[in-house]
């Protein structure tokens, strides 16, 4: 036993093509360590070396890309990790919301006189899980992703000592996580079962090897339901969506936009790459299940949304209604062979990364005019009258809202333009319209915030001040907005050979 | 039609009849607060300037060929084969002409009485929108203009109209984005169908129109998929219900716009997009169509009779006057579609001017019920007289612009769609009752206390309704110039229906 451990020699690791995960925990432990042993930074510091930290993260991602478009996509760590442009623009989405995030929560926690060091080092922990997960080529490590992400965002969820409903969402979101993540591990062990690997690649070899066997698929097929189920859970899809709406509401704002975008993005990358990786030979069998959670997710997200009074509950059933859109690109992929996934994949890798920027926007917005409330309340009444108080921030809102709506000359009509055109190609028609049709029910909820916020009288008097940090992150997400809105070529020149996943 | 002509002109007219609105949304928006003055004043220049160069588009235009003039083509997102693509034809010149004129007179006209600013802002931007509509020549950008115009309206309507403005401006939008909501996948679907054809991904609209060729299933579907957008928009019954709401809360600049131009983004895409792009399904569908039109002519005149608010009763004759344009276009004979291109020019014009009068006696009387009214002839006789031009252009007296279109339609319906024509008539006699009987209730008998204070019409009034009334008369009693430019392009399109459906 002792001659194996010596002989034992780790894989070669490239550690310039991970500086990106290098540089996050860094970063984290540097926060914790410093920020522990230090007397209290000033006022934002925390926040801005938080964001710093994700930034330098973002340009190293960045470099890594022009490695990738000459080089081509590759296999890290032993085969553990795969680096392609599909997980480089997953990993800028996450540490992009991450420095966004940062800077909002700096905002916020000096609203709430509680700024300290451990929710920015648990932010870049969680965007460590994220990156592994988008990144993860072998589901024992997409595991360690997922729960690294999950166990920050519980804490996360949790953050504000002060109120009730925040550790109510973390306990809350903690049990169903628990629970959705022992799903997740069930599937890849029965999964593992069967092909006898855990390596996404060599899942799609065993079961291609033995095609012409008579076989029997049962525990296979149990294994990949259980993998959606869990990470149906993680990107609530219905049905497992019930979590979503009181944990997105009870949780700090800053951390709602975290969860809604950092999170998603990483579940979303990872369970596409899943999907069309090990699975493509099985697409005849989970393509279906996908269609039937897409229409539930898209009908079910954007009909609740319009009965919700709180604004952050809205917003929390149409991320749901959001997470059905991009399953409409994955049911597309579902129709093509491994060799070809093409625009499915290209469309999700657009959706999620301008999903990120929106949401993110909108509900850094949520939080600045929260702090005007009394108690900090999100309800729809809290928007009244923004309009004629700080018509720049309402026109900002509107802008972010009507991107959700898809409406054209923004983003969010580019990224639901991508999907459905993805899902018209490959013939998935009833699909298509299903998404659209939910889109206009989910635009309601957004013309009643604009109701809101430009037709109603105003219930506060002061007028609602933006800090500097929260307006840098809410330009940031309205420049993009626009600026892929009015010129989607500049998003869509980068997804050339977006859907060339690392296999080898 | 057919063939573009590509003009190489050095002064890009088209793009900046939608771009120049745009600018002069932004400035206006960026001015309103620091100087109200000059942003009123830059909210003028570019919407004169914008007509102006409508005007100037008007002479410059080829009288007698088919083809797109003016055309001008930019690679706009070149990975999905879309192109900043306009240009104009005998179809849509007169459309533009009227969005060019229409704009600033309701600039000029009329006061939104508060918040100036984000009023004039929003009404550059809606010109804008509904321009580029009408000039574009790929899919996607009409889409997106299309579906873009739906924001400034919404906001017009919800921001400056009446008591239930906001219920009124949400089922607009609602409305509308779920008809287009079929139109965009419908629009994927027909690109990725003809991209087997064309060899390439295109959402240029002749190309797919000259080079695709669907098979009968999948061009109905596609055409269903447009027309559900269009049947929404125009309104075609059974989907009018938002226009009555959108009509009566709308204040009365909105309204203006959204009969005289908005309206006619349905009726204009039913013929520009469904019936060039598929002609065959566009005959399928005929006896569909041409059902719920004569049902909208006669459903609409029985509901403007009954109406008591007299903005309602306008509203309602639109719902009757846009069948006839529906019935005309899909006669598909040459004399009916012109007639329903020149009727929508007319039905803009009157109902227009119609909704422009019945905002002037709200000002006035702060009442549209026409019980209120009475005996208003007697005091404001020149009011009154304008009134009844602008009332028998809308019923289509001989003489009167009107009459043209709606007579050009029947005739040239009456072969292909004998008995909804026949049914149709009908509908212009009860064009006559409603309105004529509307006219006697508010302005004969003798004014009451409230109605015998009602002033007389402005200089300013005055002034913008001799636009109106000039334009009603003149093309009433020479319309030939506007038929020359009409009908070449109308022939073409028939033409092109008539070789695909051979």
């Amino acid at each position: 036993m002792n001659d194996q451990i010596a002989e034992f020699a780790g894989p070669a690791i490239d550690w310039f093509s991970v500086s990106p995960l290098v540089v996050l925990l860094a970063g984290a432990l540097l926060l914790l360590l410093v920020g522990s042993l230090t007397p209290a930074w000033r006022r934002g510091w925390y926040g801005l070396a938080s964001a710093v930290t994700a930034g330098v993260a973002i340009v190293l991602s960045v470099v890594l890309w022009r490695d990738i478009a000459t080089s081509g996509p590759k296999l890290l760590v032993g085969g553990a990790l795969a680096l392609d442009k599909f997980t480089l623009l997953a990993t800028i989405a996450i540490c992009a919301a991450t420095l966004l995030v940062s800077l909002v929560t700096s905002d916020y926690l000096a609203g709430e006189n509680s700024d300290s060091p451990e929710i920015y080092a648990l932010y870049l922990t969680a965007a460590i899980g994220g990156i592994v997960m988008v990144a993860a080529n072998d589901l024992v490590v997409l595991f360690l992703g997922l729960e690294t992400l999950s166990l920050s965002l519980y804490l996360l969820a949790a953050s504000n000592r002060k109120r009730a409903e925040s550790q109510e969402a973390g306990l809350k979101y903690f049990i169903l996580g628990g629970f959705a993540s022992a799903f997740f591990l069930y599937g890849v062990a029965l999964t593992y079962g069967t092909t006898g690997s855990t390596r996404l690649i060599d899942i799609n070899g065993a079961l291609n090897s033995y095609i012409t066997v008579p076989r029997n698929d049962t525990l296979l097929l149990v294994g990949i339901g259980l993998m959606i189920v869990g990470f149906g859970f993680k990107v609530s899809l219905v049905p497992f969506q019930a979590w979503t709406p009181d944990v997105y509401q009870g949780s700090p704002t800053p951390v709602t936009a975290f969860m809604a975008s950092a999170g998603k993005v990483a579940a979303l990358v990872a369970l596409v790459r899943v999907f069309v990786t090990a699975f493509p030979s099985r697409a005849d069998d989970w393509g279906p299940a996908v269609l039937v959670l897409s229409a539930l997710t898209l009908v079910v997200g954007s009909v609740v949304a319009v009965v919700q009074t709180d604004v952050k509950r809205m917003l929390a059933y149409s991320s749901i209604s959001h997470a059905g859109f991009i399953l409409v690109g994955l049911e597309a992929s579902s129709h093509r062979s491994s060799a070809d996934v093409g625009d499915g994949l290209v469309a999700i890798g657009v959706y999620v990364v301008l999903y990120a920027a929106l949401v993110v926007g909108t509900f850094s917005i949520v939080t600045v005019v929260a702090r005007n409330t009394s108690d900090g309340a999100t309800s729809l009444d809290a928007f009244k009258g923004i309009g004629k108080n700080n018509p720049v921030l309402a026109l900002a809102m509107t802008v972010l809202l009507l991107a959700q709506a898809g409406v054209p000359l923004t983003s969010g009509f580019v990224a639901k333009f991508g999907v459905i055109q993805a899902a018209v190609s490959v013939g998935s028609y009833k699909l298509a319209v299903i998404a659209m049709v939910c889109a206009v029910i989910a635009a309601f909820v957004y013309l009643r915030i604009m109701v809101s916020m430009w037709l109603s009288d105003s219930t506060i008097s002061e007028p609602v001040k933006v800090p500097l940090f929260s307006a840098v992150a809410i330009t940031v997400a309205v420049v993009v907005t626009l600026a892929v809105g009015i010129l989607p070529s500049l998003l869509l020149n980068l997804t050339s050979g977006l859907s060339q996943l690392a296999i080898k | 039609m057919i063939a573009s002509t590509q003009e190489v002109l050095n002064f890009p007219i088209l793009s900046m009849l939608v771009i120049l609105p745009m600018i002069g949304s932004i400035v206006v928006a960026l001015l309103g607060s620091s100087r109200p003055e000059w942003m009123k004043l830059s909210a003028l220049i570019s919407s004169v300037t914008t007509g102006a160069l409508s005007l100037w588009l008007l002479t410059a235009f080829k009288s007698g060929e088919a083809g797109f003039q003016f055309v001008s083509q930019h690679a706009w997102i070149s990975q999905w084969g879309i192109s900043w693509h306009l240009g104009v034809d005998g179809i849509s010149l007169f459309l533009i002409v009227l969005t060019g004129i229409l704009f600033p007179l309701v600039i000029v006209g009329i006061d939104p009485h508060h918040n100036e600013t984000s009023y004039f802002a929003w009404m550059l931007l809606l010109q804008a929108g509904v321009m580029g509509s009408f000039l574009s020549l790929d899919l996607f950008l009409f889409f997106v203009m299309f579906e873009i115009v739906l924001v400034p309206m919404y906001f017009l309507i919800g921001g400056w109209g009446y008591d239930q403005r906001v219920y009124a401006a949400t089922k607009f939008f609602l409305y509308t984005m779920a008809g287009s909501a079929f139109m965009l996948v419908g629009i994927i679907a027909t690109v990725t169908l003809a991209r087997h054809d064309l060899g390439m991904v295109t959402f240029d609209l002749v190309k797919i129109a000259e080079g695709a060729k669907f098979s009968t299933n999948a061009a109905r579907w596609l055409f269903v998929s447009f027309a559900i957008a269009f049947a929404v928009k125009v309104p075609l019954f059974p989907f009018h219900t938002w226009l009555p709401d959108a009509h009566t809360q709308a204040p009365t600049g909105g309204s203006v716009i959204l009969a005289g131009v908005l309206l006619k983004m349905g009726t204009y895409g039913f013929l520009r997009f469904g019936v060039y792009l598929f002609p065959q399904a566009a005959m399928w569908a005929r006896p569909a169509i041409f059902t719920l039109a004569v049902i909208g002519i006669i459903y609409g005149a029985i509901a403007a009779t009954m109406q008591r608010d007299l903005k309602r009763l306008v509203a309602y004759s639109s719902v009757a006057h846009l069948g006839f344009i529906v019935l005309g276009t899909f006669a598909l004979t040459s004399q009916a579609a012109t007639g329903a291109v020149i009727q929508m020019v007319n039905h803009g014009i009157s109902t227009g001017a119609l909704f422009l009068l019945v905002g002037m006696i709200y000002e006035r009387r702060h009442t549209r019920e026409i019980a209120e009214l009475r005996g208003i002839q007697h005091v404001a006789p020149i009011f009154a007289g304008v009134f009844t031009i602008v009332m028998l252009s809308s019923v289509g007296l001989p003489g009167l612009n009107g009459f043209v279109g709606e007579f050009l339609i029947l005739i040239g319906s009456f072969g292909p769609a004998r008995w909804w024509t026949v049914v149709a008539t009908v509908g212009v006699v009860l064009a006559a009752l409603y309105l004529l009987w509307a006219y006697q209730r508010v302005f004969h008998g003798e004014p009451d206390e409230a109605n015998s204070a009602f002033k007389e019409i402005t200089f300013r009034e005055g002034l913008l309704m001799s636009v109106f009334v000039a334009i009603i008369v003149v093309s009433g009693i020479y319309p030939k110039p506007i038929l020359d430019r009409i009908e070449p392009s109308v022939a073409a399109l028939i033409e092109h229906v008539e070789g695909q459906t051979k």
